[in-house]
């Protein structure tokens, strides 16, 4: 909201501040002033000037030489201005004084415009005469400047007064950013209330009082609210004889810093109306509302009704219209139809103040796509005593600016308004919230302030209407800390037993994951929980995988980001993509986020929010470097036994020869492989990349703190080697879970030494080496006790169709 | 005798004088103190010497070894010495070549400045929390006082699955979880991903992280609230970091507050990067409201509480200032590697 600081200081005369003072006292006490503009910025040495004579420029044929009246001196101004004549009065600008702008309109320079003394073609000028657009607005504003050409200024303006002055540009515009809860606030008046309030000035609202015609307003039109519930309170006053022309400058000037543009004078009382309580006001042409008759009450599924931009709404049953006898008139809260719409010719206008379901107005104006000033106030839920305080005051200027004739009383039809509401005064316990040691007079001294009233015999504070906000002692203990001040609350910290602070087991673990990630080379990444349904056909996932039932957004900010992801890959691979494209060499990532995954569908409980540990890789390295940072993250966490891996992972968007599940404890807790060919492809990269992807949920119980310290081995160890000629088809992991299993309490250690294919063995088989490490941590092994577990282990490998070399 | 001995110790003295190698200093000692050296031959003569010299010549003898053995000693370890300082001569290497660095990953910004903010308030004895990012219309808003027609339910811009299910909007679900499985004293701190029907740009995305905080306990006050986090900014921004709470309105806190802290890129005198304010909005916070509570059957004529919630982008992009918000979610190596 942008109101001029002219227009607050009418309603709080003595208020005496600089635009600095003003910002952080309102800010403090509630009223945040997100910015502000002086209107005289750049504005310097301008005085109302008359001309008393033009000659021609002896050497410019656009030029022309001015004489120029300032009062107290006369200078030669020369100009290319085509609009002035003898007589006129204008803004001109001193040397050395400065405007805000050029005369063409564009951006206002930052600091404005120096001007000085000088010659054009030869003649000499002190100084320049101002168009509107130079004295930084423009004929939205004013809109009795002229198209092209110097402002001229209306005939009885005093010559050498103050031209700033004159034009009303010794002002500031605040800028308010007012939270949703102060409905109040959202007007002029409610503002000049706070700022009263903040720096303890009298308030002196408009004294509203309407002369009237002495007809009566009955005679002129009836209303029935039939859909009370949707319409607290609906008021009509009828204006005759309507005069159309300008309203007056200091109205204009006023609804211009609010950034309303100056129409006329029927127009702008209701914005200003609109601005000063709050209140959106319409007005009917009432020789269009058959049957004298205003009827509020929903509309029919289906109806249709053209509103006064011409456009034909769709209605529904929730809509709420204003009807006369034969049908609809206007969408209430929202906007006036064609038919009832104020022309040129409007002779008797019907005003109309109401107030409308907030919820409801705000539903309507969003199902029809058609969000006004006016529904945009509606729905913050408007106060229906205010309604009658603005219609009245409508009616005030009116008569005020000659604009009509205001016949006497008001249509008003209403819901029992509420009583005022009260709210018990709790002293003690205020304080004990605020931790404040605010006396009771000062805490009366403040609802004063604010208009609340105190009951010292029921201990009751009545809430005025205006502040609907205010609703149980929280409330009043905020608006105690607003007028106290929120900077004199002293600074604390919470009394109470202490307690011992730390992350939960599941996020130890996971800030675990993320110290081994990084030692083993991988930069975390974040991407999106939601993707594009099209990840499952990059992926190359079968129509029927059961990755397919992902959990979709109804309202998503599109396709791409629609679904939720039901698997951690796509984030992974883009992000390298990204880096891949960008030449960017070895990039290594992993990421820490959760897939949901849903028990059923459509969703009517929380799904799995399954936390994954994806790692993902591509440039140095290969399937077996990713093998070691999935071995590297589950002994870190402490994981005690050997985990495994069965190729048998079958996942469409990885290599068919270099993929495995990773499985611990015949429990799969993971998989690993190089992406296949075919989704790099899709994901634009010319590389081999490695995926691995580890469940947590299944991680955490194989977790643990526990270490312990096995001792230094104090006798040798004793080394054996095996060499093999091993069928093809038999795996590593077979091998080692043979020589595990049977090596029995003295096997300390094995490792792979050696492995070859090729033309010095058959091509059904494969040379294999071991190094085994036995030792007994009690004694010197002997060679009885060795010899008993190789032969064990030989037997066995023998078992699986391999043959020792001796 | 003893002339044959002063030969065999002069010429040894010399002859050791004379070595350049520790393998000359070897041979020497062999050939005159080995078991067939001139020496040992000399010491076997002694049974011919007259009983009464005998311990007089043996003396000699024996003086005469410890002299050459005492000679060897030196001059081997003084050839040592040599050797060692030729080799360290030449072993100079030039130090300003390059490092050979190991390879390590780098932390996202957003858990650099989440881990602080939890390093802050685990000291404070908070307990560090998590809540569901796929949430129940009635934690996100319905038990936060915002009602099915409440404006504060459009301002948020809600992704909805269904009508009953949503992507939260707010972290401030986590306090509902919270009062509902645990009992006061409650003091918690829940970070976590929140999504908002955001277009992408620099300064928005439609999933961002918030971290909420809430503590209820009896006599929890308003005071405290200010306390707490004017520790917090001082410990995430430096000592001299300056608070202001100002008035605010949200739901489920009143009265609320928003809190600014002064720039510490230029101390609160008014730069280009706290558009001349010198103050920073950093989170909103309040008491938590009494509606709240009742709604988690917590007594609120016992107990009071309040709740902040911080953005926890917003604080990466301050103090790390990055310029751009999209950049967090790239995940560029060049982007990353700089934290």
């Amino acid at each position: 909201m942008n109101t001029a600081l002219s227009w607050i200081k009418a309603y709080v005369p003595e208020l005496e501040c600089t635009d600095q003072e003003y910002t952080d006292a309102m800010t403090l006490s509630g009223t945040k002033v997100e910015g502000f503009e002086r209107l005289d910025k750049n504005l310097k040495d301008i005085i109302v000037g008359e001309i008393l004579s033009i000659e021609k420029h002896p050497d410019a044929d656009k030029l022309i030489v001015c004489q120029v009246n300032l009062g107290d001196r006369q200078l030669q101004i020369v100009t290319g201005a085509p609009n002035v004549k003898v007589g006129d009065k204008v803004p001109v600008v001193i040397d050395g004084g400065k405007v805000a702008g050029g005369h063409d309109g564009g951006p206002l320079p930052e600091n404005g415009i120096e001007i000085h003394n000088g010659k054009l073609r030869g003649v000499e000028s002190f100084g320049m005469m101002c168009s509107i657009e130079e004295l930084g607005s423009d004929r939205n504003f004013y809109p009795e400047a002229p198209e092209f050409g110097i402002y001229i200024f209306p005939e009885d303006t005093p010559v050498g007064a103050d031209a700033i002055e004159v034009l009303g540009l010794h002002d500031t515009v605040f800028e308010y950013e007012i939270t949703s809860n102060r409905v109040d606030c959202y007007s002029v008046i409610g503002i000049a209330r706070e700022v009263a309030a903040t720096f303890r000035k009298p308030f002196v609202p408009p004294v509203v009082e309407v002369k009237g015609n002495g007809e009566n307003v009955n005679d002129y039109i009836s209303i029935d609210v039939v859909d009370k519930d949707l319409c607290p309170r609906y008021c009509g006053r009828v204006v005759k004889n309507i005069k159309f022309g300008p309203s007056p400058k200091w109205m204009q000037r006023r609804l211009a810093a609010s950034g309303i543009r100056p129409i006329n004078n029927l127009v702008d009382i209701t914005n200003y109306v609109m601005e000063e309580y709050g209140q959106p006001m319409h007005a009917f042409d009432l020789s269009t509302i058959h049957g004298n008759k205003i009827i509020v009450k929903r509309a029919n599924d289906g109806e249709k009704f053209v509103t006064l931009d011409g456009q034909e709404r769709t209605l529904d049953k929730d809509i709420l219209m204003i009807n006369d006898a034969e049908g609809p008139v206007a969408i209430a809260g929202i906007m006036g139809g064609e038919n009832s719409m104020i022309t040129e010719n409007v002779t008797t206008v019907l005003f109309e103040s109401a107030t409308f379901n907030g919820a409801n107005i705000r539903k309507s104006a969003k199902r029809l796509g058609l969000r006004t000033d006016a529904s945009g106030k509606f729905e913050k839920g408007l106060d229906p005593r205010n309604a009658v305080d603005a219609i009245n005051r409508a009616c005030q200027l009116v008569e005020e600016l000659g604009c009509g004739e205001v016949v006497d009383g008001i249509a008003d039809a209403s819901a029992p308004i509420p009583e005022l509401r009260t709210i018990p005064f709790e002293p003690e316990r205020i304080n004990a919230l605020l931790g404040t040691d605010v006396s009771v007079p000062e805490m009366l001294e403040i609802f004063k302030r604010l208009e609340l009233t105190y009951d010292e015999n029921t201990k009751l504070i009545t809430i005025p209407s205006f502040r609907q906000d205010l609703i149980g002692f929280c409330d009043i203990a905020e608006e105690v800390a607003r007028f106290y001040g929120y900077d004199k609350i002293p600074v604390t910290l919470p009394s109470g037993q202490g307690q011992a602070g730390g992350l939960s087991y599941k996020l130890r673990i996971e800030a675990e994951c993320r110290n081994i990630a990084e030692y083993c080379g991988f930069s975390q990444g974040m991407t999106y929980s939601f993707e594009s349904p099209k990840v499952f056909d990059k992926l190359l996932l079968p129509a029927d995988a059961p990755e397919r039932n992902a959990i979709t957004i109804s309202n998503p900010l599109g396709e791409d980001f629609s679904i939720m992801r039901t698997l951690s890959l796509n984030g992974m691979l883009t992000s390298l993509s990204t880096n891949y494209n960008r030449r960017n060499k070895n990039v290594k990532l992993y990421e820490l986020a959760n897939i949901y995954i849903p028990k059923q569908l459509p969703l009517t409980d929380y799904p799995d929010e399954r936390m994954q540990l994806t790692f993902g890789f591509y440039g140095d390295g290969d399937f077996f470097s990713m093998k070691g940072v999935v071995e590297t993250v589950l002994s870190g966490l402490g994981a005690k036994k050997r985990e495994e891996y069965d190729p048998g992972s079958k996942k469409p968007y990885l290599h068919p020869g270099r993929q495995a599940n990773i499985v611990y404890d015949g429990e799969v807790i993971g998989f690993i492989g190089e992406v296949h060919p075919a989704v790099c492809e899709n994901y634009d990269m010319k590389t081999r990349v490695y995926i691995a992807v580890l469940d947590m949920p299944k991680i955490m119980p194989l977790t643990s703190y526990d270490r312990k310290f096995e001792g230094i081995a104090k006798y040798p160890a004793v080394s054996r080697d095996i060499s093999m000629v091993v069928p093809k088809n038999v795996l590593a992991g077979q091998i080692e879970k043979m020589i595990a299993q049977r090596g029995g309490k003295i096997l300390e250690k094995f490792e792979l030494f050696d492995i070859y294919e090729g033309e010095q063995i058959d091509k059904e088989h494969k040379s294999m080496a071991y190094a085994l490490s036995f030792r007994d941590k009690t004694k010197t092994l002997q060679d009885d006790d060795v010899n008993a577990a190789m032969k064990k282990i030989m037997n066995g490998l023998e078992s699986l169709g391999i043959e020792l070399r001796k | 005798m003893q002339e044959k001995l002063n030969e065999i110790r002069a010429l040894a003295l010399k002859r050791i004088q004379e070595s350049d190698t520790p393998e000359k200093l070897k041979e020497i000692q062999i050939a005159v103190l080995g078991k067939k050296g001139e020496l040992t031959s000399i010491m076997k003569t002694l049974k011919d010497v007259s009983p009464e010299d005998r311990p007089k010549v043996g003396q000699m003898i024996n003086d005469a070894r410890a002299e050459i053995e005492k000679n060897l000693e030196e001059a081997s370890k003084k050839m040592q010495e040599q050797v060692r300082n030729a080799r360290l001569k030449a072993e100079v290497i030039d130090v300003t070549l390059p490092a050979k660095k190991p390879v390590i990953g780098h932390r996202h910004p957003n858990t650099i400045a989440l881990e602080e903010v939890e390093r802050i308030f685990v000291g404070l004895g908070y307990e560090i929390t998590e809540g569901p990012e796929i949430e129940k219309d009635y934690y996100n808003f319905e038990a936060l006082n915002i009602p099915a027609d409440h404006p504060a339910k459009d301002e948020q811009d809600t992704f909805y699955i269904n009508g009953e299910m949503l992507l939260r909007t707010q972290t401030s679900s986590t306090q509902i979880h919270a009062m509902e499985q645990g009992k006061p004293p409650i003091r918690i701190l829940a970070p976590g991903r929140v999504f908002r029907a955001d277009e992408v740009d620099a300064t928005h995305s439609p999933s961002f992280h918030q971290i909420e905080g809430l503590v209820v306990d009896k006599n929890i006050t308003f005071a405290d609230l200010k306390g707490t986090l004017a520790q917090f900014a001082k410990e995430l921004f430096g000592e001299d970091t300056k608070v202001k709470f100002r008035p605010h309105h949200f739901p489920f806190t009143e009265p609320s507050a928003e809190m600014d802290v002064s720039c510490f890129k230029c101390g609160g005198k008014g730069c280009r990067f706290c558009k001349g304010s010198g103050w920073i909005e950093i989170l909103g916070c309040g008491m938590v409201h009494p509606k709240v509570l009742e709604r988690c059957n917590i007594d609120t004529n016992e107990y009071t509480g309040f709740a902040f919630g911080v953005g926890l982008e917003r604080i990466a992009l301050l103090k790390y200032e990055i310029d751009d918000m999209r950049l967090l979610y790239e995940n560029d190596a060049r982007f990353l590697d700089q934290f």
